[in-house]
């Protein structure tokens, strides 16, 4: 345990020495702010007006806090492909994976601690990302068990997307070819989302198999616990899949 | 000079799917030996560096690194074991003490033993000046210094390097092969290289493998030209080889 953690913590420091992390903040941050200030501009001088003294309205944390969950889920399924590229495959290029394969460690510590570190920069992205909805509890009433459901949700879904990177980034030696895979995938997730809703051919197992689906009932602040298994499967299984590529290229045949 | 076996590997093998790259190679280094490894490219020096340092398993055959099995128990295994690759597996993101920090952090050493530990290692590299600065900034030389800094940080009894000298100027080729001499009083070292006046400055013995299996197992002692055996061995007494020759004159 004390070796992941020491892996995560120099893995998560290691993003902040290069310029990558500090502008892949910024820029995340920057978007979502504006998309924040749109809904909550939009919600102050149009939707309240109008929802003025009905029954069951849908509140601020409905109408702007799922939206900026919701696009802060959209941009990073294609920022995450950058993060997760420079894990095994800049290793393998810059020749540095005999480093950790030659100490004494584990190859699943060497897989669960760079996973952790990415863990930890995702947690600080949600963290800064979750400021400005709490930010609005100045001034009014929050729905805190909605906004929990969403940076649950959220935090499920960037892990899940991370665990299918590091697995992607593990099979090649060329970090674009990593980042592009990964971003195919997660896309294809996307796509199948969206055709499992398309009319006519629409089907219940893709939506099911889709990670966009689990996240958008955490988002209407749901937790079932189904979702969540999906999403722990679905981590377990592509952490699992990079254990036994990194172990299999030892007894490459 | 102490017999202790620190490095026994019997009978190892290793096939990439038909080819064979290393046949049956047995390969025992006593404590406080330096033992050249040598031989033409694709003979299967990478290969059988790559299996003693558990990068690698082998076909058939077994490895043991101070008494432990390296397959059995590859974790304690490697705590003995000090590596070089070919290329030097530095992070050109950190400054030498972070990386050095690192790394000891990987062999488990704590506090007060991690910084004694880096500040030798650093001293016996030359590397006190640069301590502070980033890895991407050094030049070659210093990057190649890191690397067997590395190597030799955790005090290991086992020190395998692959061509350490490479891309080094001549004064710091001296206060290598210096140090390799040094570490071969307390360990043993397995070095791989092409410069065969460095194999006779600072081996004691030397294993010469030609296409994966081993051509010549001796010490040094009475051989005057380690060239001449060389070519003789590789392009003269190996079968396998004399009917290809015609194709690339020695």
């Amino acid at each position: 345990m004390k070796m992941i953690w020491t892996i995560a913590t120099t893995e998560f420091r290691r993003m902040f020495n290069s310029p990558l992390a500090w502008s892949i903040l910024a820029v995340v941050q920057f978007i979502l702010a504006w998309v924040f200030l749109l809904g909550l501009n939009e919600y102050v001088t149009q939707i309240q007006p109008a929802m003025a003294g009905r029954e069951n309205a849908p509140g601020l944390s409905d109408l702007v806090v799922s939206a900026l969950y919701l696009w802060a889920g959209v941009i990073m399924l294609a920022v995450m492909p950058i993060l997760t590229m420079r894990l095994f495959a800049e290793e393998r290029m810059n020749q540095t994976l005999p480093l950790l394969t030659t100490a004494p460690i584990s190859i699943s510590q060497i897989v669960l601690g760079k996973y952790l570190g990415l863990l930890l920069l995702i947690i600080t992205m949600i963290a800064m990302l979750s400021l400005m909805p709490a930010s609005l509890s100045l001034g009014t009433d929050l729905d805190w068990g909605k906004l929990a459901a969403a940076i649950l949700g959220l935090f499920l879904l960037l892990a899940s997307f991370a665990a299918a990177g590091l697995f992607l980034s593990a099979l090649t030696r060329q970090p674009i070819i990593a980042a592009v895979s990964t971003f195919g995938l997660l896309l294809f997730l996307m796509v199948l989302y969206i055709s499992g809703n398309s009319q006519g051919s629409g089907s219940q197992l893709f939506i099911y198999l889709s990670h966009f689906g689990h996240f958008l009932s955490f988002l209407e602040g749901l937790f079932d616990s189904s979702d969540l298994v999906y999403y722990l499967l679905f981590i377990a299984s592509f952490l699992l899949l990079t254990i036994r590529k990194l172990d299999n290229e030892r007894l490459q045949r | 000079m102490d017999s202790t076996i620190l490095l026994a590997a019997e009978g190892l093998s290793r096939y990439y799917s038909e080819h064979c790259a290393v046949d049956s190679l047995n390969l025992h280094l006593q404590k406080g030996e330096v033992l050249g490894l040598l031989g033409p490219n694709g003979a299967g020096k990478s290969t059988t560096m790559q299996m003693l340092t558990g990068n690698l398993a082998p076909t058939t055959g077994s490895i043991q690194i101070n008494g432990i099995d390296l397959l059995d128990e590859p974790r304690s295994a490697k705590r003995h074991l000090g590596y070089l690759p070919e290329q030097p597996p530095v992070y050109r993101d950190l400054t030498v003490n972070e990386y050095l920090d690192y790394c000891a952090k990987l062999h488990g050493m704590r506090g007060a033993e991690r910084t004694q530990a880096i500040g030798l290692a650093c001293e016996r590299c030359s590397l006190t000046e640069v301590q502070s600065r980033l890895i991407a900034n050094l030049s070659k030389g210093y990057k190649q210094r890191v690397g067997i800094a590395q190597a030799i940080l955790h005090n290991p009894a086992v020190v395998i390097l692959d061509e350490p000298t490479v891309g080094l100027d001549p004064l710091q080729i001296r206060e290598i092969r210096k140090l390799i001499r040094e570490l071969g009083q307390e360990h043993s070292v397995i070095l791989s290289t092409h410069i065969l006046p460095e194999v006779q400055a600072v081996c004691d013995r030397v294993q010469i493998l030609n296409r994966g299996r081993t051509v010549f197992n001796d010490s040094l002692a009475g051989v005057d030209s380690l060239e001449k055996i060389f070519f003789e061995l590789v392009y003269q007494e190996d079968p396998a080889l004399a009917d290809s020759e015609s194709e690339n004159p020695a």
